[in-house]
C-alpha cells in the first residue's frame, strides 16, 4: 500500500481532510511534524493547507525554513511525488520547488466557493489519469492565491508543459487563470484549489478524484 | 535600519490598485502611481555602516522579500 507522508506545519488546518481523502482512495498516510527530517519511509508526501506559521511575513516564507524541508527538496530532487494544496502551494514556491508566486486575490478579497478548473496538462503527478482540456469543479478557500510570474518565467512554464490547471472564470487575478503548476519533470504540483474537499457529490463535487488519484498512481509507481 | 520591500516593476499590486480605486471617493485628487510595499526596521550589530548594510541587505533578500516578485533594499534609519 502506498504511504503518504502529510507534512503539518504550525497552523495547517487542512491535515486532516488530506488525510481523509488519501485513505478513501485507498492509500495509508501519517502526518510528520515540520521539525522531523525523515522521509526515508514515504512514497509521496503532501503539503495541506492552513497558515503555516500563522503566514507571518508571507503565506510559505517562514515554513520554507522549517527543517522538513531540506528532507522535501531532496525527496522532490529524487523523483518522489509531491503535492501541495493551497497553503501547502505557497510553500512549495517559497522554497524555489515550484516556480513564481501567490499574491493577495485581486480585490482583496477571502474568496471561498466552487470554481471550475480545466486541465491544461494530463503529464503532471495530480492530473496524469485526467483529459487535457476535462473540466473539474473544485472549491478554493484562500486570501493569496493570485498566481504570479515575470514574463520570462511564463513562457517557460508554457514551453515545458508546467501549466497543470487553469480557471475557467479566473476567480482571483491569477496570471494565465493558473490554479496549479508543476516543476519542469511534473513530479512536484501545487494548486490553490482543495481536491481533497471534491471527493463526494454529497458535499458538492467528486470532481477531486480523478486527481488525487493521479496522485496516488504516482506513488504505487515510486513505491 | 530599515528595510523596504517593494514589488518588482510589472508585478500586478492588487494592494495598491484597491487603494488608488478607493481614492476619489475619499476626497483625494491628483494622485496616481499608488503602490503597497513593506517596510522593516531593525537594529543591526556591526563593525561599520557599510557592514550593517550588508547585512540587512542579505537579511531583505533572503527572507523578508521574495525576489520572485519583489525587491528588498536597507538603508540607515534617521536617528531616533
Amino acid at each position: 500500500m502506498a504511504r503518504i507522508a502529510i507534512v503539518i506545519f504550525p497552523g495547517s488546518n487542512c491535515e486532516y481532510d488530506a488525510a481523509a481523502g488519501m485513505a478513501l482512495l485507498g492509500a495509508e498516510t501519517q502526518f510528520v511534524w515540520h521539525s522531523d527530517r525523515d522521509l526515508s519511509d514515504f512514497d509521496a508526501v503532501i503539503l495541506p493547507g492552513g497558515f503555516a506559521h500563522g503566514d507571518y511575513l508571507r503565506p510559505g516564507a517562514l515554513a520554507r525554513f522549517s527543517p522538513i524541508m531540506e528532507s522535501l527538496a531532496a525527496f522532490a530532487q529524487a523523483g518522489g511525488p509531491v503535492l501541495g494544496i493551497c497553503n501547502g502551494f505557497q510553500v512549495l514556491t517559497e522554497a524555489g520547488l515550484l516556480p513564481g508566486a501567490l499574491q493577495k486575490n485581486r480585490g482583496l478579497t477571502f474568496l471561498s466557493h466552487d470554481t471550475t478548473l480545466i486541465v491544461e496538462s494530463p503529464r503532471s503527478v495530480l492530473t496524469s489519469c485526467a483529459q487535457r482540456g476535462q473540466e473539474l469543479v473544485v472549491p478554493i478557500n484562500h486570501f493569496s492565491g493570485a498566481y504570479t510570474c515575470d514574463d520570462e518565467a511564463y513562457a517557460s512554464l508554457l514551453e515545458h508543459d508546467q501549466v497543470v490547471l487553469r480557471y475557467r472564470d479566473n476567480p482571483n487575478g491569477s496570471r494565465g487563470d493558473i490554479a496549479g503548476v508543476s516543476n519542469e519533470r511534473g513530479n512536484v504540483v501545487g494548486l490553490m484549489p482543495h481536491p481533497e474537499r471534491a471527493l463526494s457529490t454529497l458535499t458538492g463535487s467528486a470532481d477531486g478524484r480523478v486527481l488525487l488519484e493521479s496522485f496516488l498512481d504516482a506513488c504505487r509507481v515510486a513505491s | 535600519m530599515i528595510v523596504d520591500v517593494t514589488l518588482r516593476e510589472g508585478i500586478a499590486d492588487p494592494e495598491g490598485a484597491t487603494i488608488e480605486r478607493a481614492l476619489p471617493a475619499l476626497g483625494f485628487t491628483g494622485i496616481s502611481r499608488v503602490h503597497a510595499g513593506k517596510s522593516f526596521r531593525f537594529e543591526v550589530e556591526a563593525s561599520d555602516e557599510a557592514a550593517a548594510l550588508e547585512k540587512a541587505n542579505a537579511l531583505g533578500g533572503r527572507l523578508l522579500s521574495n525576489p520572485v516578485i519583489e525587491n528588498a533594499v536597507a538603508r540607515l534609519a534617521p536617528k531616533d
